[in-house]
């Protein structure tokens, strides 16, 4: 980076240094974040070629498949906890809205409301799931940790209130396009949490309300004073939350074909570890798009290895532990 | 007087992430002496005595203590060595009171071991405050309840209670009154007749004219000289920090016009301010002097919409707006430059794109998305017109020094369509040329009809720059002042209260 540039209306930047950014995210302008950024990406293709030496399973399509498929869920919840940690909080109910989402489209599903209509109103659902956390802790200044404690316990119950056995809705179409569809051998849930993320990552990068919502994390005031809503911008992460947890919900039900009311438990902490993996700063002040993406994948394909190894869940639990550890020590700010 | 070498400072070397902030600094002083370390944003002053505080360490030289090769590897090895610093960001703890800050460690327990015994940490934390002469501070109150000036004269209190040997002060008369500024020179001379060394850094150079015994004074992190203030005047000084002659340093000054920009009447709010009353028309500038807690920024603070008020009117172009939030304010057409730019100003970990266009985030976007081409041809605009350096866009605000930092805040305010700016504090902490530069941009914001509100402790700057001055005392404005009419002596005596 020189000091002499010229006044051009577009600084000169590498294209090497455009596609870091785009992977990356600005965050990643300290060197010595880059230099961990690479050792990821390093780490990444290491795993990925001993998997492909030891195991002849993992490199099938089938396989494949089904890592995207059941990393849908985490994939959603971590776009959602994305934004409201970039503002600074966190939202522990995303678990709790999946289960509610869930199990209200199956019943209105078994009930004979037409698929389309219940999977509207399940994501109007999510989206005021997420109006109400978003409504306490912006409004009233509550700690976004409590007032989402409170309403992860209150969503639950409200579930078991809905339904307090698991619901299989009979019609097939209930499976047939969200969870179990396929365009070409991609499966069409994968295909639409891909999707999300570049329409978030446009959001966040290039939508007034996007930047507002990174520039929170950093400074409420000094937001506040360049005249720009805070109250309205973190209600608004909260609702983006409860949206996409409606919609990891519809799918995981419908991938299942039954909805579970105990579903869900535990979701929180795996998107909040994805996004932390990918570089997101519990507090607000830095995550990216793509980095929480890597994060997904890498925990997605950690828990697929595993179990093709045969590996049992609890140490699975533990391996898991050990990298979330890893990756923010890794990450720790230079004293 | 300094006569003996105490501290050596030899060859002293070090660099953050490829910069080098120090290159091979040699420094002494005697015991006994106030020695004042000069220079700009970035010269290196803070890097400097925060190796002799331990809390950096050097890449390369070696310290040297009564002659004698000192280790300071960390703060805590200088604190045993009676190395003590008090620096710009405060150490305090907010949520303890006043004693236990002060006592820290040795809070005194009473007959029950382990049990604290108030009454005796309140008398010793008290008796500490009186023998320096800060008086005034209640020690049984939550540090995050004391105004900015006690907190920072807790944070003294708390250093010299340590009996140091080498005290550092790192910029504490920020936010000091002058009042509270009087008792400092006292200790700080109290302290040097006990044979403390004091390391004394300041902005504000007739500070350092006062108190120092000697100057140095550091360029690009090297060590320019070494002088007494008796050999050495202002302009001198200056040179050696900037490394050329600055002219003049306030600029010539267009008459305002004659419409009314701004107008407020019986402005109050409880407890704070009452019964505030001015205007300000197009192209003029308004100093507002006042001491620390005299409500001045409470009062910005309202016209900007950012606290409510509860009676009073303001009117901006004639009409009566009352801004609910600051929101509405940029709306109207009215911008607020903080006095803490780093927690109110900016979002350090965001670009200086971002940074300069979040106050026009509204006007720059089409259906709710930045037109990127637009906000970067105005962001590199305004860069470009305020001389912020570099002039990378893509940088973040954190990377820049402090009075690009303060350029970055104004180049934000200047891409709103504002007709009332006002400025808190604006050159604090800003070295001297970029000092220079933002008096020669109020002046140009006024000549283009922009009206201007000044709020400042710098009596130099309200008496350069302002076509009146204004003085706000407990809450009142108590005067006015014409610029053929305001002085240092009046302005300074309407402030403090006392009748001339």
């Amino acid at each position: 980076m020189t000091s002499t540039a010229t006044p051009t209306p577009s600084a000169p930047v590498s294209a090497g240094a455009r596609l870091r950014t785009l992977l990356l995210g600005k965050t990643g302008a300290r060197t010595r974040r880059r230099w961990v950024d690479y050792a990821f990406i390093i780490a990444f293709v290491v795993l990925l070629a001993i998997t492909a030496t030891v195991s002849d399973v993992f490199f099938t399509q089938r396989n494949l498949s089904n890592l995207l498929r059941q990393a849908v869920t985490n994939g959603l919840l971590s776009l959602g906890m994305l934004v409201v940690i970039l503002t600074g909080g966190i939202d522990l109910s995303v678990g709790c809205v999946v289960a509610l989402t869930g199990i209200m489209v199956a019943g209105m599903s078994k009930q004979g409301i037409p698929l389309t209509l219940a999977i509207l109103i399940c994501l109007a659902v999510g989206v005021a799931a997420g109006a109400v956390n978003g409504f306490f802790i912006a409004r009233f200044k509550l700690q976004p940790f409590i007032v989402t404690l409170a309403t992860w316990g209150a969503y639950r119950g409200l579930v078991f209130v809905y339904s307090d056995v698991p619901i299989t809705p009979t019609n097939p179409s209930f499976r047939a396009v969200l969870g179990g569809g396929f365009i070409g051998p991609f499966p069409i849930s994968g295909l639409i949490m891909l999707a999300c993320y570049p329409i978030v990552w446009f959001f966040l990068n290039r939508a007034k309300a996007g930047r507002a919502i990174v520039a929170i994390g950093g400074g409420e005031e000094a937001v506040r004073l360049a005249g720009i809503s805070v109250t309205w911008h973190i209600f608004l992460a909260y609702m983006i939350s409860g949206f996409f947890s409606a919609l990891a919900g519809v799918i995981l039900a419908s991938r299942l074909g039954i909805a579970q009311p105990s579903v869900g438990s535990g979701f929180e902490l795996d998107a909040i570890a994805a996004c932390v993996i990918g570089g997101a700063i519990l507090g607000g002040g830095g995550g990216s798009t793509f980095g929480t993406l890597a994060g997904v994948v890498a925990l997605g394909m950690i828990d697929n290895l595993l179990n093709l190894f045969n590996v049992q869940t609890y140490y699975q639990q533990i391996f898991k532990g050990l990298i979330i550890l890893a990756a923010v020590l890794a990450r720790r700010k230079q004293r | 007087m300094p006569d003996s070498e105490f501290l050596r400072m030899q060859g002293i070397s070090k660099s953050f992430d490829g910069t080098q902030a120090l290159r091979s600094v040699d420094f002494s002083a005697s015991a006994g002496e106030a020695h004042a370390i000069s220079g700009e944003n970035g010269a290196g002053k803070s890097t400097l005595v925060k190796i002799l505080s331990g809390a950096l360490q050097s890449d390369a030289g070696e310290i040297l203590l009564d002659g004698k090769p000192a280790e300071l590897g960390t703060p805590l090895r200088a604190r045993r060595l009676g190395i003590f610093a008090v620096y710009q960001e405060f150490s305090l703890v907010p949520h303890l009171t006043v004693a236990e800050n002060i006592l820290m460690a040795q809070m005194p327990t009473g007959r029950l071991p382990g049990l604290v015994d108030w009454p005796t940490a309140y008398r010793r934390a008290e008796e500490i405050l009186a023998s320096i002469g800060f008086t005034g501070i209640d020690v049984r109150k939550v540090v995050r309840q004391l105004s900015v000036s006690h907190q920072q004269m807790v944070e003294i209190a708390k250093a010299v209670a340590e009996r140091p040997r080498i005290l550092i002060l790192d910029e504490p008369s920020a936010v000091l009154s002058q009042e509270e500024l009087n008792r400092l020179f006292a200790l700080v001379r109290r302290l040097k007749q006990e044979g403390t060394l004091i390391l004394y850094i300041s902005h504000r150079l007739d500070e350092v004219f006062e108190i120092a015994d000697r100057i140095t004074v550091l360029k690009d992190g090297q060590l320019v000289g070494t002088v007494a203030p008796q050999e050495a005047d202002l302009n001198q000084l200056i040179k050696m920090m900037v490394g050329r002659e600055l002219g003049e340093i306030f600029p010539t000054r267009l008459p305002p016009g004659a419409e009314l920009a701004l107008e407020v009447k019986e402005l109050a709010k409880e407890g704070t301010f009452s019964d505030i009353s001015f205007s300000m028309r197009r192209g003029e500038v308004v100093g507002m002097f006042g001491l620390v807690g005299s409500g001045r920024t409470q009062v910005a603070r309202c016209i900007f919409g950012a606290e409510p008020f509860d009676a009073g009117e303001v009117r901006l172009d004639g009409k009566p707006v009352r801004p609910r939030s600051p929101r509405e304010a940029v709306k109207e057409g009215i911008a607020l430059l903080t006095e803490d730019r780093k927690r109110d100003g900016l979002v350090l970990f965001c670009s200086v794109r971002d940074n300069a266009s979040m106050a026009s985030f509204e006007s720059l976007s089409r259906w709710g998305v930045i037109d990127r081409r637009a906000q970067e041809a105005k962001v590199l605009q305004k860069v470009h017109e305020l001389d912020i350096r570099p002039p990378l866009i893509d940088r973040l605000a954190r990377q820049l020094s402090g009075g690009n930092q303060q350029k970055l805040v104004l180049a934000k305010w200047l891409m709103t369509e504002a007709k009332v700016l006002i400025l808190d504090e604006p050159t604090r902490g800003v070295d001297v040329a970029t000092k220079v530069e933002i008096y020669q941009l109020i002046s140009d914001l006024a000549a283009k009809g922009m009206g201007i509100l000044l709020i400042s402790s710098e009596l130099p700057e309200i008496l350069g720059m302002s076509d009146r001055a204004f003085v706000m005392r407990e809450g009142r404005l108590v005067g006015e002042f014409t610029r053929a009419q305001a002085t240092e002596e009046r302005l300074l005596a309407s402030a403090a209260g006392v009748s001339q």
